[in-house]
């Protein structure tokens, strides 16, 4: 990502405030989505963390990848994590996502206390409350789209019509409707990347994580993928945390959070705040552009056998 | 996850690797196709015998020479010598449970007609054996008292014997040689068939047990003694009231070994349906050691599968699937795998079975229990060989197994 394609349109701030306020709230009195930023405490988080610590026992050395992270995240919030490599992102994600325990500390999802959870617990947790996006799709090769997305909800015990169902209006939110019994290998990274969001979907979680969504992803792509993102925050209420490397890419957020050596150095709100889906008439379309898709491959599941 | 789910999807990633499928199976196959042919040809042997001791009556008492230990240990019925004439005519004389009594000296020997050459056993007896067993002579005659008497060179042939000798020729009137001595042929037996231990019953000569005695054998003693109660009631009291006369008679002391053993024909029979059951049970769990390998073949392949597996795993985890439905996922493709081998073993079995009962005209009987047996230890040997590998998976940490390359 070289030149910058977002530069002609650094969305302005009236339009921001405009879009916060008609973005149905769903909790009632949360205030977060159009106040970014640290929140008043009378709202309610949905995620809340008390000095939280992660340290990995590597032989002798112990590696502390979080000392001590304390932040609230509201209901409707879109946030963007950032940091230098080894700044203990992907651990936050992590343990927000119910896939690791902390050392230390507490996690809060919802008002509980999650941190003392059993393995089966966290299991349901990650099935019902959480979506998750990870960088490399991480797609069942040699299932089709739609029975990949439908995949959380075989785990949640859904009858099996109302499981396709809901996939089948997943894949639609991001716009998959028509690739329902593609396989992966049959989809370009950008659309494999919409089905593990259409995913993370199906079971109706409150919050959506995504560590690095777009790092394997050209620059139009990552936009695209934005954009459904900002329609899932804004349009259905859902809260969005997400790990980026890339300034543009946080720009799209309403919130920025800054890690440094596993302890968060800064918490700001946007300001020029990006709206994909006026971003994305201006960029070139593949076809202006003339080249290839810059995609990466990303292995997928079972590829190997 | 409910259990029609994990099936199918057991199904699935199995189908997915057919031709590793069939090949994990295949030991699974054999080791249950074996079980399910040999026990089946065993129960046919079993069912042979007791076919033959229901045709044979059960009035028969055998005396033969040696002791039997309880374990069915015979002791060298051929080196005893205590066993005589007048054992037998005691027998007769005070026993009146007993009816009838016939001797039997053995001995192989090589027999020559012309250049026509056989091996075969020369059995001493006087003339009541063949009404006791029901024989009689096809052509010419069997021996009289006269010819005992006389300790004369006449040969009664079994009929395989004859069929060798002669090859249709009518060998009555024909002089044979037995050893170095010359015999007149004076009758050749009916066919009898197989016996139920499955030897030639018609693959011997009789000769009265006096010629055989002092010519050919060169003893005084007898080996056998055929006897027959005078009801089938009877003869387990017969046997008891013989042996306190053998005992008496040959000196055994109380607490002693006998040098003797008295049978009923159930006993014998029994002894051989248990030896038969042995032999059986002996084949049929050197086929299910297959079973065993197809087993060690099943954890292999799965574990195997687990390690391919590994990010999927972590996927599954990540969005919901706990310990419990990861490992049974393995698990029942595991059983899958083996139960399927199983379905294809019992087929095998059955098959194979039945082609040996048209081949070899032998009876085989297929019992609904050793095909439930079968497929419950192959199920078994599922559960057992899968459970690793299953909980292996299970156990995989999300985090570590989706970044696993
Ligand atoms: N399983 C583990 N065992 C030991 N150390 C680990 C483990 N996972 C992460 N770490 C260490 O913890 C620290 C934080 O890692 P983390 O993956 O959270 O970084 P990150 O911010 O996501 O980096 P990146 O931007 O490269 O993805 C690093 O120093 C890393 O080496
Ligand atoms: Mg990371």
């Amino acid at each position: 990502m070289t030149e910058n394609p977002l530069n002609p349109l650094k969305a302005p701030v009236a339009a921001e405030a405009a879009r916060a306020d008609s973005r149905p709230v769903k909790t009632p009195g949360a205030l977060a989505g159009a106040a970014p930023g640290p929140a008043s405490s009378v709202d309610k988080a949905v995620i809340r963390l008390e000095g939280l610590h992660k340290t990995y026992h590597l032989g002798e050395t112990e590696v502390f990848a979080l000392r001590g992270v304390s932040l609230e995240i509201f209901a409707g919030e879109f946030v963007a994590v950032m940091g230098s490599s080894g700044s203990g992102k992907s651990t936050l994600m992590n343990i927000l996502g119910c896939l690791d325990k902390p050392t230390r500390g507490h996690y809060f999802l919802e008002d509980v206390e999650v941190s003392g959870y059993s393995k089966a617990q966290l299991a349901g947790l990650r099935n019902r409350k959480i979506g998750f996006v990870f960088q490399q799709f991480n797609l069942l090769s040699r299932t089709s789209a739609l029975e990949n997305v439908e995949l959380p909800t075989v785990y949640a015990g859904l009858p099996v019509e109302e499981r396709e169902k809901r996939a089948r209006e997943s894949l639609a939110l991001v716009g998959l409707a028509d690739r329902a019994e593609h396989h992966p290998s049959q989809l370009s990274g950008g659309q494999q990347q919409r089905v593990a969001i259409a995913r993370a979907l199906v079971n109706r979680p409150s919050i959506v994580l995504a560590d690095e969504p777009t790092g394997n992803l050209d620059s139009r792509t990552s936009v695209e993928i934005m954009d459904i993102f900002q329609k899932l925050n804004t349009d259905h209420g859902i809260t969005v945390v997400l790990v980026t490397h890339e300034q543009d890419i946080a720009q799209y957020a309403k919130r920025i959070m800054e890690f440094r050596d596993g302890r968060m150095r800064r918490d700001v709100a946007v300001t020029g705040r990006l709206f994909a889906s006026e971003v994305l008439p201006t960029l070139p379309t593949l076809e202006e552009e003339n080249k290839e898709d810059n995609v990466q491959a990303s292995p997928n599941l079972g590829n190997r056998s | 996850m409910g259990f029609a789910n994990t099936l199918r999807l057991a199904l699935r990633a199995l189908a997915r690797n057919k031709m590793r499928s069939l090949l994990t199976m295949l030991g699974i196959i054999i080791g249950v196709g074996a079980v399910i042919a040999t026990v089946s040809i065993g129960s046919g042997a079993e069912y042979l015998i007791q076919q033959g001791i229901q045709s044979m009556g059960t009035n028969a008492v055998f005396i033969s020479s040696g002791s039997s230990r309880p374990g069915g240990l015979r002791m060298g019925s051929w080196a005893v010598k205590t066993l005589t004439m007048d054992d037998m005519n005691a027998v007769l004389r005070e026993v009146p449970l007993i009816k009838e009594a016939a001797p039997m000296v053995v001995r192989r020997s090589q027999v020559v007609y012309q250049n026509a050459n056989w091996s075969t056993t020369i059995q001493g007896t006087t003339p009541n054996y063949f009404p006791i067993r029901t024989w009689a002579a096809n052509s010419g005659a069997t021996f009289g008292d006269q010819e005992v008497d006389s300790a004369a060179n006449v040969a009664v042939l079994g009929s395989t014997v004859a069929q060798y000798l002669f090859a249709g020729e009518d060998p009555v009137g024909k002089t044979i040689r037995i050893g170095t001595l010359p015999f007149q042929v004076i009758g050749v037996l009916e066919s009898k068939g197989q016996s139920v231990m499955g030897t030639d019953q018609d693959d011997v000569i009789f000769a009265p047990y006096t010629t055989v005695q002092r010519k050919i054998a060169g003893i005084t003693w007898i080996q056998f003694i055929n006897a027959s109660a005078v009801s089938p009631e009877a003869s387990v009291a017969a046997v008891a009231q013989v042996r306190s006369l053998l005992r008496e008679r040959h000196r055994v002391r109380p607490g002693e070994d006998e040098d003797f053993t008295v049978r009923t024909q159930s006993d014998v029979a029994d002894l051989a349906s248990a030896t038969q059951r042995l032999m059986t049970m002996l084949l049929g769990s050197v086929a299910s050691v297959s079973l065993l390998v197809g087993g060690i073949g099943i954890m292999n392949i799965m574990l195997v599968s687990v390690t391919e597996r590994t990010r999927e795993i972590g996927l599954r985890m990540a969005v919901g699937a706990t310990e419990a439905s990861v490992k049974n996922q393995f698990l029942i493709e595991a059983v899958t795998l083996s139960m399927a081998g199983g379905l294809i073993g019992i087929v095998a079995g059955v098959a194979g079975s039945a082609a040996i009962s048209s081949l070899l005209a032998w009876p085989t009987l297929i019992s609904a229990k050793s095909i439930l047996a079968a497929a419950a230890f192959a199920a078994g040997v599922g559960v057992f060989f899968g459970y690793y590998p299953a909980l292996k998976a299970a156990q995989l940490d999300p985090i570590e197994a989706l970044r696993y390359e």
